[in-house]
């Protein structure tokens, strides 16, 4: 430092800088509690999983549950929808992910590719996109118009990122615990 | 101030008073004999109506506060309770949501007159950035508050808009988390929206004081945009003379505004509306208010998430500014040919970018080539245009243009004598 402060800093210079910044400490502290409570409370937190029956949803049809307060679409595909999912070229797509990378393993531990479980709610702006309706026959958002296909993935349209998949398990061959 | 006090106290209490807390001579020397300029025309008369407005909006706020519950459970009933039961709920609540439309109309022309007569230049550039933060803060009331009907407009409005903060990289997840209180928009964001809605009024009414105040520090611009020379030949005293102009002035804009709440009470919402929340199922075409439109038409032109949102903050952060881009040291349009023609052009452009934020992107307005040219080649070109305006337009202006020469006075230029030859 230039030769700016003619006297030595004393030991009253000291406890004034440790005084003050102990104050601002604090202070941050302080402000910290009323900046947390708008985090999700207890409450929210403890609702943050469901358990659905999905034996009753027929091949070629879709349920949707509610899990957080966002739809959660579980579609039983048929195997054209399978096989359109599978048949794309991965590195082609916009945010590449392979169809199975997306499925969870069954309660044998082998992945069953008729069922897809998505969160229904389109990654550009949080719409709820439809179902069966778009280029891909997958999701169609009518916010923006982003495109998805019989896998959730985007394909056209302004979403940045494929449809999230939640977490899930499956607990028997009709029952999923999601979250 | 920027004159001398010319408060004197009549009688023994005021002069008591005065030396005390002197309130009689703050009021008396901002609103009695405070000096405006003798060539103020009805473009000035905004201020006047926008501080009616922000009035009008708190107080039938507090009072709809009293019947409204903020939770998803209750909200719209709450609503459909005033309009049906409470006494002149209906009126209230009309003059309320019709207020915000009439604010956003009265601050649109005020800001467009702050642009076309150069109200923030020199020395007026911190009245003008507190213009803008009230305009910022205005749009954030706005929105919390049409949350809370808790309609299909109102939960989806909330969802888009508060996904844009998920577009921020790193930070941008837990941010909207953090906004939500919850997983998605939902209880805890209703009940905090509405206590933001009761607050941010209040901080309006703040800087609107900051506001006035720097305002009469600077003294008013004018429609010449030439500085006061001779506060006796070039001003009047505000009271009577600004305050029963704005009191007409006042008279006629409320005359548009009872048009609204008793003939048109939801010309300028969306039915959509008067469908309760549902969080499962998106309303085919959501749109905001009117008085967001063109913000949103900008957020659409960009064919990538972030980008979207940058530049539709960064279309009223380039306000902020505003004051360093422009060159051009005549203020008033009235004197700068190219500016004034440009003006217009900026004025058309907001008006389309609004046109454009109301359409679905995809609508085929000419259709030529392969597609047609659809909404969204619109918006991206007068978002161009937007920016280009501020960027380009500004600077260069100022440094081409060759103004005609400015009047003597404010006196000559209201007198009607020939404008000094230079």
């Amino acid at each position: 430092m230039a030769q700016t402060h003619a006297v030595e800093p004393t030991r009253r210079d000291f406890l004034y800088v440790a005084t003050g910044s102990f104050a601002a400490v604090g202070a941050a502290y302080a402000i910290w509690p009323l900046i947390d409570q708008m985090n999700p409370d207890a409450s929210v937190l403890a609702l943050a999983s469901i358990e659905v029956d999905i034996s009753n949803i027929p091949v070629g049809q879709e349920s949707t549950f509610k899990w957080r307060g966002k739809p959660v679409f579980i579609r039983h595909r048929t195997d054209a929808e399978i096989a359109a999912a599978e048949s794309v070229d991965v590195a082609t797509l916009p945010d590449p992910e392979s169809d199975v990378a997306r499925l969870r393993p069954g309660p044998s531990g082998e992945i069953d590719k008729k069922w897809l479980v998505v969160i229904g709610v389109c990654t550009h702006l949080g719409c709820v996109p439809l179902s069966y309706r778009g280029e891909f026959d997958g999701y169609f958002c009518p916010c923006h118009g982003s495109v998805y296909d019989t896998s959730g993935r985007i394909r056209k349209g302004p979403a940045p990122t494929n449809l999230e998949v939640p977490p899930y398990a499956f607990l028997s061959d009709s029952r999923i615990m999601i979250g | 101030m920027s004159h001398q006090s010319t408060y004197t106290p009549g009688n023994g209490f005021s002069r008591w008073m005065d030396e005390r807390l002197p309130v009689m001579r703050l009021v008396n020397d901002s609103f009695v004999d405070y000096p405006v300029p003798k060539n103020l025309n009805y473009w000035w008369t905004f201020g006047a109506v926008l501080s009616f407005c922000l009035a009008v909006q708190i107080v039938t706020g507090i009072v709809l506060a009293m019947h409204y519950i903020p939770t998803t459970e209750l909200a719209f009933a709450s609503v459909e309770h005033i309009m049906r039961d409470v006494n002149y709920g209906w009126l209230i609540r009309y003059v309320h949501s019709n207020g915000a439309s009439m604010f956003f109309i009265a601050v649109y022309i005020h800001m467009f007159r702050g642009l076309y007569y150069g109200s923030y230049k020199a020395p007026r550039e911190v009245l003008w950035i507190l213009g803008v933060l009230i305009y910022l803060l205005m749009m954030a009331t706005a929105f919390f508050g049409y949350v809370l009907p808790w309609g299909q407009m109102s939960f989806w409005g909330a969802t888009v808009i508060t996904n844009l903060f998920g577009a921020i990289p790193l930070v941008g997840e837990a941010l909207r988390t953090w906004l939500w209180g919850d997983f998605a928009v939902g209880d805890p964001t209703l009940n905090r929206f509405f206590s933001l809605h009761y607050l941010f009024p209040f901080l309006i009414a703040g800087v609107v004081i900051l506001h006035v105040w720097a305002l009469h520090v600077t003294g008013q611009n004018n429609p010449a945009g030439i500085e006061v020379k001779d506060p006796k030949k070039d001003t009047v005293a505000f009271t009577p003379y600004a305050t029963m102009k704005d009191a007409f002035g006042l008279s006629i804009f409320m005359i548009l505004f009872a048009y609204f709440v008793f003939f048109n009470p939801n010309g300028l919402g969306e039915p959509d509306n008067y469908i309760i929340a549902d969080p499962m199922k998106t309303p085919a075409h959501i749109v905001p208010e009117w008085y967001l439109l063109p913000f949103y038409a900008i957020l659409r032109a960009v064919p990538d998430k972030l980008g979207g949102v940058v530049l539709m903050f960064g279309a009223i952060a380039i306000l902020f500014v505003l004051p360093w881009l422009d060159t051009s040291k005549v203020r008033s349009a009235r004197f700068r040919p190219l500016y004034k023609q440009f003006f217009w052009i900026f004025v058309v452009v907001c008006i389309g970018l609004g046109y454009c934020g109301g359409q679905s992107p995809d609508k085929i307005l000419i259709p030529v080539g392969e597609g047609g040219f659809d909404v969204t080649d619109l918006s991206r070109i007068l978002t161009t245009y937007y920016f280009l305006h501020f960027l380009v337009l500004f600077p260069v202006l100022g440094l081409i243009e060759k103004p005609k020469p400015l009047p003597e006075s404010i006196a000559a230029s209201v007198l009607g004598s020939e404008p000094a030859k230079s």
